[in-house]
């Protein structure tokens, strides 16, 4: 299996948008590049299975290493493991339904296509690379097709989110590389060659003092693109401002590339400082879960209401790092991939509901289920995985998580653990009343029922993101099983320090 | 030494003194030359120039030990040659209708043979009078727009400040006279030693310097000349002529002043942050899209004297390699604002409104050369930037990377301003849609592809790095 698939294929077909012409075939190169994508993806998952049986030591599977810079010690190193693969099937799924709920795209298509082809670049290249400065670098990449979508597609007030989006983004990438200068100088130098390589650098170590001044700088500049509370606050307005499919992307995918920053960049390679800002990660997750839930309730737009729950729902991923279990990791990676299937649905219904009834407001709608059953229908389906409905994938990871925490004997993290999952029950209020006073009920506006249901794209859409929804929630062993190894070996380093 | 090894050594500069002898003999024949046929051959004999980066460098003393040639000389003189071709190519049309083409041409490629003789020098009176030749020639060239007052109060003002620069240098290097009593930059790196006098002598040629390269504090001419100068002339002394000082200020920093690196270490380290956040500050603010490009050099000025405080080999690799590509980003956006400039006169940031409804090549030039300038990948502009903060990083100045890491940001917003400009505004009248003409496009083209290639290609500043060590 050679992983530069998944780089040439999002850059063919963002080629192919630019030399096709009209927006059917623009729509249908898209399309299709992004179907391959998803069955390169899923042709992965089986060979890594293969390959995990005929040798379950490695750390990595299909590594592949170029020079690019080797007198900086900079590498174009790619492989992955199962948690690479998990995301990587997520953010498959995410491009598909976006493409697809993207049909009616009139204005610029064709730019709006590359642009979106162009975050999936970034966001493969991100989850396969294993050296630091790659990583980085494609982490970048995806900044400014952001800020184009949001600002050119956008709606509301487009260019003020946009802006406050890609400025605090790139903050936290400046914090970022402060922090990859930190590790580039500290980590021992072999053979008079310093390097940018992941698992090189996690085998030589990082000496304590230079951990704990430069971990805050990567913990928290990944947690910037996780809405790390305090930085969360271009979530909302970037969420609510951006094009369904752009939303789709930055609360499915982007927030995701922070988290798995967190993990795989500042928790694996400064185990021993990830131990000392366990209580500040823990204390900062919490009030987001608990600030995020409670900030939803008073929303009154249906995007704004999905974006805050992000920033809550998003606060799960980082609790679940900062409590250094085995169950708890397994499960942040869990809720990444659940929250980004499930939010990704969420925005879809929304975008399908505005797109028909021009308003977003709940106040507003009413009565949807009634003149189009089925995006009520997900729309629905989407909350109750939201808020933890057992059955989907929401349940499962939460409920990890939570196990995962609770195996922490310290006092204190306890607390943080009940606080979180009582924020659940906040979750449940918001959920069922936005759900109820929207789709349910008497239709608030006479010109509703003249309005037609999903076409085919748009059903296509909802269901290739609701069946990873059901298939997790009801088999997450399939999940788990993926995960497992690579939390084994992250956790493999985090004992070492404690010893 | 054969002759024709001479001649083979200054191929560069004879190369441009050839042309430089044609249009003269060309003027005095015709007083009304046929000004598409003169920027044929000007532009295809740079062409040459440029090329002259394939052939095998040779080394070589010349001139009683003043005037040196190595690898590292000649590919500076290539891309300088490069940035000339592209400051032509893109100012086509402005250059087409100038009645005065010939002088204005003479001036230009005299300031470039200038800085060839300067890059070259191996010794303070050498580069002294490189450094006055490039300077003056541009005076006159800022005074191009004869009818425009901006234009020669702009020539005043550069007049004026390099006048008061050249005074400071040469105070500098009389004191290192004094104190050495020698002028040879090989010999200075051994006499030199920590006095006071040096060190005054060290500051006196540091600010002399910091005044070429527009360094805050000695940044204040810098806005004015800019924007009253012509596109062609700003765009060629906001890249070659800092380009080409910056060449020499490494050399001189690395290799004469090596001994005193303590003392010049905080003050590079200032130097680098004021002009970090006062570059930042005012081009938060511009209107005229000309001053703005005036800040943000300056600001990326201040980028370069971070990279100053590496180790030597790392440092200098990386500030060769931004320059390469600081000439790519900073000419291609320089070009599509020239070429706006002169078929419609609109200068001013806001005149872009809905300019990508309008003019769709155009305006992702602009954004490719902004996103570059900005430190955006996949353009080259983002190695370029993190490489100078990583070797300014290898000495362990990591207050100064991490201010200048979050000023990143802010200089983020004011391109990406500009960017929303041109691609988000709704505007009733935009710039009407522009034909940027064969010559341009092509060299815009070749901006685009060095903007991209020479970040994602490694071996790029692989060869850079090959190329400053065997120096």
């Amino acid at each position: 299996m050679n992983l530069l698939l998944f780089i040439f294929i999002p850059l063919l077909s963002a080629i192919g948008v630019l030399v096709s012409n009209g927006l059917k075939q623009v729509r249908m190169v898209a399309f299709i590049g992004s179907a391959i994508q998803l069955l390169v993806a899923f042709y992965l998952l089986n060979q890594y299975q293969v390959a995990k049986d005929l040798d379950g030591t490695a750390l990595m599977y299909f590594e592949q290493t170029f020079a690019w810079f080797p007198s900086l010690g900079i590498q174009f190193h790619i492989g992955v493991d199962g948690i690479s693969i998990a995301m990587m099937l997520l953010t498959a799924l995410v491009v598909v339904a976006g493409v697809l709920v993207s049909f009616s795209m009139e204005t610029l298509h064709k730019e709006f296509f590359f642009l979106l082809m162009l975050l999936s670049l970034g966001a493969y290249g991100f989850f396969i690379s294993l050296d630091i400065f790659t990583m980085f670098f494609f982490l970048e990449v995806a900044v400014i097709p952001k800020f184009l979508l949001i600002g050119i597609w956008g709606s509301g007030q487009k260019e003020r989110s946009a802006m406050k989006l890609a400025l605090m983004l790139m903050g936290g990438s400046a914090l970022i590389f402060v922090g990859l200068t930190g590790v580039y100088y500290f980590t021992p130098v072999l053979a008079d060659v310093r390097t940018f390589d992941l698992m090189s650098i996690a085998k030589r170590g990082i000496p304590m003092d230079a951990q704990l001044f430069f971990f805050p700088f990567l913990f928290v500049g990944f947690g910037v693109f996780t809405a790390l509370f305090p930085f969360h606050t271009w979530v909302p307005d970037g969420h609510s401002s951006a094009p369904t499919a752009a939303s789709m992307f930055l609360a499915g995918i982007s927030m995701k590339l922070g988290g798995y920053g967190c993990l795989r960049v500042a928790t694996f390679l400064m185990p021993e400082a990830a131990q000392v800002y366990a209580p500040w990660i823990i204390a900062l997750s919490t009030i987001a879960i608990i600030y995020g839930a409670f900030a939803t309730m008073m929303q009154t737009d249906l995007k704004y209401i999905n974006a805050y729950s992000s920033v809550s729902h998003c606060g799960f991923v980082l609790l679940g790092i900062g409590m250094l279990t085995k169950t708890s990791i397994t499960g942040a990676v869990m809720q990444m991939v659940s929250h980004g299937l499930m939010t990704a649905l969420f925005f879809a219904a929304i975008g399908m509901m505005y797109s028909r009834t021009h308003t977003r407001l709940v106040s507003q709608l009413g009565g949807l289920l009634k003149v189009m059953p089925f995006i009520s229908s997900i729309f629905i389906v989407a909350g109750l995985c939201s808020l933890g409905l057992p059955g989907f994938s929401g349940f499962v990871s939460e409920m990890t998580i939570f196990v995962g925490a609770w195996q922490n004997p310290n006092m204190w993290y306890r607390i943080a653990t009940v606080l979180s999952c009582a924020s659940i029950v906040v979750t449940a209020v918001y959920i069922l009343r936005a759900a109820g006073s929207s789709v349910m009920g008497e239709i608030k506006d006479s010109h509703f029922t003249s309005l037609s249901d999903a076409i085919w794209n748009e059903k296509l859409a909802a269901v290739v993101l609701l069946s990873g929804i059901v298939i997790i929630g009801i088999a997450p062993f399939l999940l788990t099983d993926l995960l497992s190894p690579g939390a084994d070996v992250i956790m493999g380093k985090l004992f070492n320090s404690i010893k | 030494m054969m002759i024709t090894d001479i001649l083979f050594a200054m191929k560069h500069e004879l190369m441009i003194a050839v042309i430089i002898f044609i249009l003269l003999f060309w003027k005095i024949r015709s007083n009304e030359p046929n000004n598409a046929l003169v920027m044929a051959l000007v532009n295809g004999l740079l062409l040459l120039s440029t090329l002259f980066f394939f052939l095998n460098p040779n080394e070589s003393m010349l001139f009683n030990q003043m005037f040196k040639t190595n690898v590292l000389t000649h590919f500076q003189k290539s891309v300088l040659s490069l940035g000339m071709l592209i400051v032509s190519a893109v100012s086509y049309a402005w250059l087409l209708k100038n009645k005065n083409l010939i002088e204005f041409y003479i001036l230009m490629l005299s300031s470039l043979l200038g800085m060839f003789f300067m890059i070259s020098s191996s010794n303070l009176l050498m580069f002294y009078i490189g450094l006055e030749m490039s300077t003056i020639p541009l005076a006159a060239a800022a005074n191009f727009d004869l009818q425009r007052r901006k234009s020669s109060e702009a020539a005043m003002k550069l007049i004026l400040s390099s006048s008061f620069s050249s005074a400071l240098l040469l105070m500098g290097i009389s004191f290192i006279y004094g104190t050495c009593g020698s002028l040879q930059f090989a010999h200075l790196n051994n006499l030199l030693q920590h006095t006071p006098l040096t060190v005054f002598a060290m500051v006196l040629m540091f600010a002399g310097f910091a005044f070429k390269i527009s360094v805050v504090p000695f940044h204040l001419w810098t806005a004015d000349v800019y924007e009253g100068s012509p596109v062609p002339v700003t765009a060629f002394l906001s890249v070659l002529s800092k380009s080409a000082v910056v060449f020499v200020f490494t050399n001189v920093m690395f290799q004469v002043f090596a001994n005193l690196y303590q003392s010049w270490v905080l003050v590079v380290a200032l130097l680098a942050f004021g002009s970090i956040v006062v570059g930042n500050l005012f081009a938060l603010r511009q209107q005229n899209i000309k001053r703005f490009l005036a800040f943000s050099a300056i600001a990326q000025v201040g980028y370069i004297l971070v990279a100053l405080l590496g180790e030597s080999v790392q440092a200098q690799a990386a500030i060769f390699y931004f320059l390469l590509i600081y000439l790519f980003s900073n000419l291609a956006a320089f070009g599509v604002v020239g070429i706006i400039s002169e078929h419609t006169g609109k200068e001013n940031i806001d005149d872009y409104k809905g300019f990508y409804k309008t003019n769709k090549f155009l305006s992702w030039v602009l954004a490719i050369g902004l996103f570059s300038l900005a430190g955006v990948p996949p353009t080259a502009g983002f190695f370029g930037k993190l490489f100078l903060m990583l070797s300014g990083a290898s000495t362990g100045n990591y207050v100064l990377i991490i201010l200048a890491s979050l000023n990143l940001v802010v200089s983020f917003y004011y391109y990406l301003r500009v960017i929303r400009v041109i691609f988000m505004d709704e505007n009733d009248a935009p710039i009407e849609k522009t034909e940027a003409g064969l010559f341009p496009r092509l060299a815009l083209m070749l901006c685009i592809l060095g903007i991209v290639v020479l970040g994602l290609y490694g071996p790029a500043y692989e060869y850079i790095v090959q190329i400053v060590e065997h120096y």
